[in-house]
């Protein structure tokens, strides 16, 4: 608790200056002042060198008026000790959160993945997390004969520890070999990973997609993921990818369904965490179709285009603070 | 360095306010400043009050020390409670038990200049050392 000296004398300069003239324009200084010595001098310090600098202006003070003084001091002593707390509490604040932002740049190289470039399929994709650490994932593989697997995430849960969490996923999904593999045997691959080394209360979301670049057949299975929608050019209109499946990580032995559409030129795969869709204007949740409106107008211009602008959308509604990570993936058939 | 000069037992509550008057005394006639008077008797009641509270009875003993700084006043809160299992803990900032920032033992160290605990199953001991600038 040392004060800056240069300060006091200072302190001493203005408070004469100031019975002598009342002028506001010491106010003014002493407003100045007293930001700059709010870091080093604590309250109680301040109240003596008041108390010594009327000592001296009004050498015979009433001794009342010095008692109380020395009063006002004992009681600063506990709050100079707080306000002191207060600051090493938040210098150490800002090291945690300097620590937390290289674990996001760790995470964010740690589960990087690169967009496919395939001929007649478009992909766009985007993760955006509410707070530092992102508790939502996606990942791209292309097996040898250049079909696109896609996973979408979300794990129950924020921050650090859903990130720890989403690491072991992708290192599981690493593993798997590189020929095709079909999205419930990758889901109850994952599951039984999942339930192995995860304590219980910890689950996760998982959408699996593999494309079939020959066929043009998206297979799918689901892991409770929020549902997607495949929007059908023909009908100018979206469907809900209608499909179920137990979590991961909740039982050990799980059977996933696994199911097939076409899809056919012009059509788009939307796959989304419920960051995209339970997000909230005010009081107001935002309408699943509020979303799909928003794809539909942007559908002619390039995937990636068409996910930047619904994030840009949704996140001026939402006065740009996201309450929940955003994860969004079109994919755009396209001849 | 010079003897003890006074020693204070603490037994009961009103007994942390004997134990402030005589620090309080002793850091005046020393030429201590009110600032350091008042937070050396702050101190002084956080150390009693552990006493008090956690170990029931103990003393608190006064020295002047010289040093560096041409005088100091040593304070010493020992007792023979049950001793503080993790020091390293009582000493993380918020850590507190008898409540609010800037308590407990962590206060006690920014109070003064130097600051050790030794604590076993046979008590405490607390050694601060305020200097007179």
């Amino acid at each position: 608790m040392s004060s800056t000296k240069s300060d006091i004398k200072q302190y001493q300069d203005l408070l004469k200056q100031y019975l002598d003239t009342k002028d506001e324009v010491v106010l003014y200084q002493a407003e100045q002042l007293s930001k700059e010595i709010k870091q080093d001098v604590s309250p109680d310090e301040i109240i003596d060198e008041h108390y010594n600098t009327l000592l001296k202006l009004i050498p015979d003070m009433d001794s009342q008026i010095k008692d109380s003084f020395e009063f006002l001091i004992q009681t600063m002593t506990s709050y100079a000790l707080a306000y002191k707390e207060y600051h090493e509490l938040r210098t150490k604040q800002l090291e945690l959160k300097a620590e937390i932002e290289v674990a996001a740049n760790m995470q964010n190289t740690l589960l990087s993945t690169s967009i496919p470039q395939v001929d007649g399929l478009d992909i766009g994709a985007t993760s955006i997390p509410a707070k530092l650490m992102n508790g939502d994932y996606y990942h791209f593989v292309q097996d040898d004969e250049g079909n696109v697997g896609v996973a979408i995430a979300d794990v129950i849960g924020k921050g650090i520890p859903a990130a720890f969490f989403m690491s072991m996923i992708k290192y599981a999904m690493e593993s798997f070999p590189e020929n095709r593999m079909y999205p419930k045997v990758i889901l109850e691959l994952l599951n039984r990973v999942v339930e192995r080394n995860v304590e219980s209360g910890m689950f996760v979301t998982m959408f699996y997609g593999l494309y079939d670049v020959q066929r043009q057949l998206f297979y799918y299975a689901t892991a409770g993921h929020e549902p997607g929608f495949i929007y059908r050019a023909q009908e100018d209109q979206f469907k809900e990818i209608d499909a179920k499946g137990l979590l991961l990580g909740v039982k050990k032995e799980v059977k996933y369904n696994q199911y097939v559409d076409e899809i056919h030129d012009g059509d788009l795969i939307v796959l989304l965490t419920d960051g995209v869709t339970e997000c909230r204007s005010g009081d107001r949740f935002i309408e699943r179709e509020e979303v799909l409106d928003v794809i539909k107008e942007n559908k002619h211009l390039p995937a990636q285009d068409i996910v930047d602008n619904v994030y840009k959308y949704l996140e001026r509604l939402q006065n740009f603070t996201l309450r929940d990570d955003f994860t969004l993936i079109v994919m755009k058939r396209s001849s | 360095m010079k003897g003890a000069l006074t020693t204070v037992p603490i037994i009961k509550e009103l007994d942390i306010v004997g134990a402030r008057q005589s620090g309080r005394n002793l850091a005046r006639d020393l030429g201590f400043g009110s600032v350091d008077q008042a937070r050396i008797a702050t101190a002084i009641s956080e150390l009693a009050r552990n006493i008090y509270l956690y170990a029931g009875s103990g003393e608190i003993s006064f020295q002047e020390v010289q040093g560096a700084s041409p005088v100091g006043l040593k304070i010493v809160a020992s007792d023979h409670g049950p001793g503080i299992e993790n020091v390293s803990k009582v000493m993380e900032d918020g850590y507190s038990t008898s409540g609010g920032l800037g308590a407990g033992l962590p206060g006690v160290k920014r109070l003064m200049d130097e600051f050790d605990i030794i604590s076993d199953d046979n008590g405490t001991k607390i050694i601060v050392v305020k200097w007179l600038r």
